[in-house]
């Protein structure tokens, strides 16, 4: 009984969010209407977008593309890709409904993407940081050895440069294809991280809509300080596992980001149009 | 309570009629002493078939097989002086995963493990070795003295995974798991691992941070359960065969992909046939590894186990 035994599908328990759809709807889908999957309020994808990819009528934080991430929190130009020539490897020849070699290839292609990460170092107005970014359009933003080694490069260097580091999770989990190999990324990274903060670097994690599985269970809730998006859905087991399990209608808003507040999981909320201020605020007031 | 897996059940008969006659009869009469040879030669044979050529999901069940010895049937066996520890001081007390402080030839340690259950009202009261945050919590605990006081860690992995439910989550069970795994790399004292039956994902990892990890030769290990990963990838459950084939959570696969250090040999068939034999490998294969630790300066078992996990993850880097 894993705690990954979700789909991306199922991602969304009590509201009918379907992040999959929504990512090809707001990337792919060029029609000028966007329909919010928290709300099903039909909107003009125009003001979403102006709105930071944010619902204007239910506040619902669509997720958004790495490059959008990168624009929302660093300075023009300041953020330069690291290790952007790491690729995965079908060691195990794993094979499900399709070869996860076909999968890849098919992903990085509609992708334009190697794998489920981007990392690098940017400037937030004038402090310096390393940041590693999820982008859940590549299998989930599922965690495999790619990932894995990625995350830990960049915590290495910002225990070498001794700069904060700050992680941007969005993941359904760990990437089954790559077998016990992407559990044992949860451990590589935890070891990275403890090295971090045993110099007395910030770490700080975004958790934003999903956040779950081994993700969450290693360096999600591992920061220092821990802040999420508005109504991002962020656990360990996913909604349908644990619902199979218990035989229970969850509560509402379970796993949600305000859920996780109330629990004294996280440290705060932000929303994203306050995300780089809060951020910056946070970073000047402890380095 | 001699259980019997699908695969198994030819010998069910045999075996039981053996029992029967040892039991009820005199084995030195010559009657009963020649069907005792016969059945034990028919049991042999039909051993190799069953045994001979285990599939992995085969092995998935082996290593959940009810008739498994569990961490504390390891612990009777090999230590002395278990002096179980309660609590994480915050919640309550996790039976699912437990830990205290042991003698191992000798040697005072700390051991902590996933309990399964033997039978129906035990595995209810361990919550089938499910734990929740506060057994990871406790376990923390035991290693944060067992740290301090200069004593080293046997952990002993065997769970599906750890419990998905709704007060597991606002306890903060994917806290408690990263808390654990990152602890790990802080430990001065040599940590030893062994792998006894199932280890499901997150749950079982939390306690897996060894410098050194041995396996039993029929134990998984894996992200997710044949059955979990048969459930999303091909969106039906009983998928689980074909799924156990393509994860690959054997002892032998792990040990070529650097996961684990040592496979521990079980007895023809798996543990739960002999566990006399069980446990003499166990001991012999846990004795020489934390000999080899002894000794070797924290810092020291802290590097290593650093470079250990950080060496893991298979991947190409190139022009793209
Ligand atoms: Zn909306």
């Amino acid at each position: 009984m894993g705690f990954f035994r979700k789909k991306e599908k199922e991602i969304k328990p009590h509201k009918q969010i379907d992040i999959q759809r929504e990512i090809k709807k707001a990337e792919k889908d060029e029609s000028l209407w966007i329909k919010c999957s928290s709300c099903q309020e039909l909107l003009y994808r125009k003001e979403v977008e102006r709105n930071l990819h944010v619902c204007p009528k239910c506040y619902y934080h669509f997720p958004v593309s790495t490059e959008t991430r990168i624009s929302l929190i660093f300075e023009k130009n300041s953020f330069v890709e690291l290790y952007g020539k790491i690729r995965p490897v079908d060691f195990l020849k794993f094979k499900d409904t399709k070869p996860y070699k076909a999968r890849l290839i098919e992903t990085q292609e509609s992708t334009k993407r190697l794998d489920a990460m981007v990392c690098g170092k940017g400037k937030i107005k004038d402090i310096e940081v390393y940041a590693a970014i999820f982008d859940f359009s590549f299998m989930g933003g599922s965690l495999g050895s790619v990932v894995g080694e990625k995350v830990t490069r960049i915590l290495e260097d910002g225990t070498r440069e001794k700069k904060p580091v700050l992680v941007f999770c969005a993941s359904g989990g760990a990437r089954m294809q790559e077998g016990i190999m992407s559990l044992m990324q949860m451990s590589k990274v935890s070891g990275a991280i403890y090295r971090l903060k045993s110099l007395g670097i910030p770490y700080i994690t975004v958790l934003t809509d999903p956040t779950l599985g081994g993700v969450t269970a290693s360096m999600g809730m591992l920061g220092d300080i821990i802040i999420a998006e508005p109504k991002a859905m962020i656990g360990f087991a996913g909604p349908r596992v644990i619902k199979d399990t218990i035989k229970e209608e969850l509560p509402s808003g379970f796993q949600r980001a305000e859920f996780l507040l109330e629990h004294g999981m996280i440290d705060m909320i932000l929303p994203r149009k306050e995300l780089k201020q809060g951020i910056y605020r946070i970073l000047s007031l402890i380095l | 309570m001699r259980y019997y897996l699908d695969f198994e059940k030819k010998l069910e008969q045999y075996e039981r009629r053996l029992t029967e006659i040892k039991k009820f009869y005199d084995v030195n009469d010559p009657h009963y002493a020649k069907e005792v040879d016969s059945i034990t030669r028919r049991i042999a044979k039909i051993e190799k078939e069953v045994y001979g050529e285990l599939t992995n999901w085969q092995k998935s069940q082996i290593s959940r097989h009810l008739n498994r010895p569990h961490t504390l049937d390891y612990i009777n066996a090999l230590f002395t002086d278990f002096t179980e520890l309660h609590g994480d001081r915050r919640f309550k007390d996790d039976t699912a995963l437990i830990g205290g402080f042991a003698r191992f030839e000798g040697t005072g340690v700390a051991v902590i493990g996933h309990q399964k259950g033997k039978d129906v009202r035990e595995m209810a009261y361990r919550n089938f070795g499910m734990a929740h945050p506060e057994g990871y919590r406790k376990a923390l605990r035991v290693m944060d003295m067992a740290d301090r006081w200069g004593k080293p860690i046997i952990t002993f992995i065997d769970t599906p995974g750890a419990f998905p439910g709704i007060g597991a989550e606002e306890r903060g069970q994917a806290e408690a798991i990263a808390s654990c795994i990152f602890f790990m790399f802080s430990l001065n004292v040599p940590v030893i691992t062994i792998v006894i039956g199932e280890g499901g994902s997150g749950g079982a990892l939390a306690i897996g941070v060894g410098n050194r990890v041995l396996m039993l030769e029929h134990a998984t290990y894996s992200v997710i359960s044949p059955e979990g990963c048969a459930a999303i990838l091909w969106r039906d459950g009983t998928k689980g065969p074909i799924a156990a084939e393509a994860l690959k959570p054997t002892s032998d696969e792990l040990l070529k992909l650097g996961v684990i250090d040592e496979i521990i040999k079980e007895p023809f068939g798996g543990a739960h046939r002999n566990w006399d034999v069980t446990f003499t490998n166990t001991k012999d294969t846990l004795s020489r590894n934390l000999k080899a630790l002894m000794g070797i300066p924290g810092e020291e078992l802290k590097k290593q186990r650093y470079e250990k996990f950080r060496n893991m993850g298979i991947f190409e880097e190139g022009k793209s």
